[in-house]
């Protein structure tokens, strides 16, 4: 059963990817979305099996066959369930099928064959993304890890005729080998000090060691799978494709390169969390770089244009927090916020959509404006999203965020709940700005200065799919004066319908993760509970793992012990952060309104003010030039000059040519001996003679 | 009875005599008469050796060599009638146009 779920959308892929060229518009768009309905169909029967498990027991496991078998090491093509991975299941396989449907409309100007393309991509990085939740080992998470990649890939180069598309891609490809690179060291680690790769039976084994003070294998492991997860996940070092992978199409971006894969990394984290609590140190990293990435994001979000720029540094900002849940331990906090995040993130990504399809592919905000009249739809699911990303009490991003933020504090982590505090007025204050900026005030006239520009622009959208707008909108309507260069129409039936559903989960998806301080329960946190612990029952560590766990299990309890008497302290604690919190969000909605919405003066008062500091956030602080300098030119001059001009040309071409030098050199010289004259090969052979007879006598 | 040596040394000389008419001349029709006298030294040889040694080996291997030589001499001289027609000259040192 398990393998069905993503044997649907491999199927999917395979059918649109060889008959998708014959295939009508509605046929391959239906039935890649028919494949991921039926993955959701499959998974959503599978999960309401696992509740029906007891808590400690809830796995299902479905074994294929045995891929490698070499001595001692065992390694099956093995997917498994439970709780962690029912949660992405689910996430992965509902959001995926809604963007499925969105796309349908969306990306109806493209020709058969480049939307059965666009479809056979999209299903394969659906089939993939499940093989990397479901599998039961490194190596499988692995595949999928590789092949999620490379449809991220193939999804952000979809328009390759366009070069900076085209870059984006090959960008993106190549940071991700960077940390790709870094995980398959720290598999290798892994299996030559365990011999097993399986999950569980890792976290039975590492189980019982004793958390390394200093930093030893579990930290080199932890600290070189984290790395790989800073490639997949877009954290500091390794974020910056993620900004420029917008060049794809925009429910690509809602899909990948927000709600699904880019979580990878938080999923890995959560996977291992055992492996991850036996290395503190490493531990430390990860909250660190990610209060960090969530910090940096966004402040160079707070500058961006381009709508879906700002989106995708929003991102990279939420990612951030999920691994400074991660670091601080709070696994389940991580796995909350993800839940939550993919829902207004998606929401968010195709609300923006919806305005680059009404505007034609207009994505610069500065352009946008007044656009709550036109696009009603979009307007109020997108407004819904922002307030879910801002963390306004009641909807989907407080809970998970503010459960986050706890937990960093109730860790003792002061210094990163303040960053984390900081971030979150950060992305009221942005998410906002495009709001406003989009939604409300004049609609945007080009200035005089920059009529050539816009000029430009729209002769440009003209060639293109605003063609048939601007005729109707000069001959028929007459309306010289709209701003925009074609009839506003707000999203399609099939984007509205979507938008509509992940506004209402935006809303809904954090009442199952209702703290205790609120009267809740926090049913998500109990369910993910014994994921991010070792089974007991796993296999060759039977023996060794039922003591500890056993004592874990005396221990946690003690701990309750001692939280029944701490918890009336601890909830008002935690009422009091989300009082700041709440007011955080409330205060950088305000800021947004002041400076977007009442005074714009201000705003660009406050640029003009801080002409550097705001070039440097304009610029993203500059990493992808320092990367440029420090990495990239450098091989390339290494590549050019040393590899290419001296070793390559000297050394390899050299040998080839001077062998050829030589042989013909050789001949030249000895070509001299051959005279056509009879009487000088006579002479030769006469002397030959003579000197052989000579060597015989005189010897 | 004539001792072995002095037939060695006649042919000994008629072959030297022959190698230096092969090298000095400048007639192609002289340089195949040098041959020619090289050939019967080794003849002379062979018979001198086969009537030491009392067999009668030398004496047909000798008479294959003269067949030899008769045929070498008909094509030989055919060469020489089509180089003459060829290029008016019969100095050999003319004829070294078969080279790189």
């Amino acid at each position: 059963m398990l393998a069905l779920i993503p044997l649907f959308p491999f199927v999917g892929f395979l059918l649109n990817a060889s008959l998708g060229r014959r295939l009508s518009d509605g046929v391959s768009g239906g039935l890649a979305s028919l494949a991921m309905l039926a993955s959701f169909g499959v998974s959503s029967l599978l999960v309401w099996q696992l509740t029906g498990l007891p808590p400690d027991a809830r796995s299902i496991d479905q074994t294929l066959y045995t891929w490698i078998s070499s001595g001692d090491f065992v390694l099956d093509l093995a997917f498994r369930l439970d709780p962690l991975s029912a949660v992405m299941l689910l996430v992965i396989t509902g959001i995926g099928f809604l963007i499925h449907v969105y796309s349908t409309a969306y990306m109806h100007e493209e020709s058969a064959p480049a939307y059965a393309r666009y479809f056979s991509y999209l299903n394969l990085f659906a089939a993939f993304m499940l093989v990397l939740v479901l599998g039961s080992n490194f190596l499988v998470m692995f595949v999928g890890w590789e092949g999620v990649g490379l449809c991220s890939y193939l999804l952000i180069g979809f328009w390759f005729q366009k070069k900076s598309a085209a870059d984006a891609g090959k960008k993106a490809f190549v940071v991700n080998r960077v940390g790709d690179y870094a995980f398959i060291l720290g598999m290798l680690v892994l299996v030559t000090h365990f011999g097993t790769l399986d999950f569980q039976r890792l976290a039975a084994l590492i189980a019982p060691m004793f958390p390394e003070a200093a930093f030893g294998t579990l930290s080199v492991a932890a600290l070189l799978l984290f790395i790989g997860a800073t490639g997949k996940s877009a954290q500091i070092p390794l974020f910056v494709w993620l900004p420029d992978a917008m060049e794809g199409p925009t429910p690509v971006s809602a899909l990948i390169h927000a709600a699904t894969m880019v979580t990878a990394g938080v999923y890995m984290i959560g996977r291992n969390a055992v492996l991850f609590s036996h290395a503190p140190e490493v531990m430390t990293i990860v909250a660190v770089v990610g209060a960090a990435t969530a910090l940096m994001a966004g402040t160079i979000g707070l500058v961006q244009n381009d709508i879906k720029r700002v989106l995708a540094y929003s991102t990279v900002s939420q990612l951030g927090y999920m691994f400074l849940a991660m670091g601080v331990g709070a696994f389940g906090a991580g796995i909350f916020h993800l839940y939550t995040h993919a829902f207004f993130k998606a929401l968010l990504f195709l609300g923006s959509g919806a305005v680059i399809h009404a505007l034609a592919g207009e994505q610069d905000i500065r352009r946008m404006g007044g656009l709550k009249k036109a696009l009603p739809i979009t307007y109020w699911t997108f407004l819904t999203g922002a307030l879910a990303i801002a963390g306004v009490p009641g909807l989907a991003g407080f809970f998970s965020k503010d459960e986050i933020l706890f937990e960093t504090f109730a860790e003792g982590h002061t210094v990163l709940w303040v960053v984390g505090i900081l971030t979150s007025l950060l992305t009221a204050t942005y998410m906002f700005r495009l709001v406003f900026l989009t939604f409300h005030g004049e609609p945007a006239e080009a200035g005089p200065h920059e009529n050539a520009e816009a000029g430009l622009r729209d002769s440009h959208l003209d060639s293109g799919v605003g063609a048939g707008f601007s005729r109707l909108d000069t001959a028929a309507h007459g309306h010289r004066h709209v701003p925009y260069g074609h009839h506003l129409h707000d999203a399609p039936p099939a984007m509205a319908l979507v938008l509509v559903v992940l506004a209402i989960g935006s809303v809904a998806a954090g009442y199952i993760g209702i703290p205790h301080a609120l009267g809740g329960h926090n049913t998500l946190a109990s369910w993910l509970a014994p994921a991010f612990e070792a089974q007991p029952a796993a296999g060759a560590a039977h023996d060794m793992a039922m003591p500890t766990a056993a004592a874990g299990t005396a221990a946690v309890q003690g701990e309750h012990a001692d939280a029944a008497s701490e918890a009336h302290n601890e909830t008002s604690i935690e009422l009091w952060l989300m009082g700041v919190s709440s007011a955080i969000a409330v205060a950088g909605i305000a800021l947004a309104a002041l400076f977007f919405l009442k005074r714009r003066d201000l705003s660009d008062g406050l640029a003009a003010g801080f002409p550097g500091l705001h070039r440097l956030l304009l610029n993203k602080y500059y990493v992808d030039e320092v990367y440029d300098g420090a990495i990239v030119q450098p091989i390339r001059v290494a590549s050019h000059d040393v590899l290419w001009r001296g070793f390559d040309v000297r050394v390899v071409d050299g040998a080839v040519n001077g062998a050829g030098t030589l042989v013909a050199a050789a001949a030249s010289a000895l070509r001299q001996l051959q005279t056509g004259s009879v009487r000088v090969y006579a002479g030769s052979i006469f002397t030959g003679v003579l000197l052989i007879l000579g060597y015989y006598f005189w010897r | 009875m004539i001792p072995l040596n002095a037939y060695l040394i006649v042919s000994a000389v008629l072959f030297a005599i022959g190698t230096a008419g092969v090298f000095m001349r400048r007639n192609v029709i002289t340089i195949l008469l040098s041959i020619e006298i090289m050939l019967n030294a080794v003849n002379l040889t062979f018979v001198a050796f086969g009537r030491w040694l009392g067999t009668v080996d030398g004496q047909i291997i000798v008479f294959f060599v003269m067949t030899v030589a008769a045929a070498e001499a008909a094509v030989g001289l055919a060469l020489v009638i089509a180089l003459f027609r060829h290029r008016e000259s019969l100095n050999p040192d003319a004829f070294t146009s078969l080279k790189w």
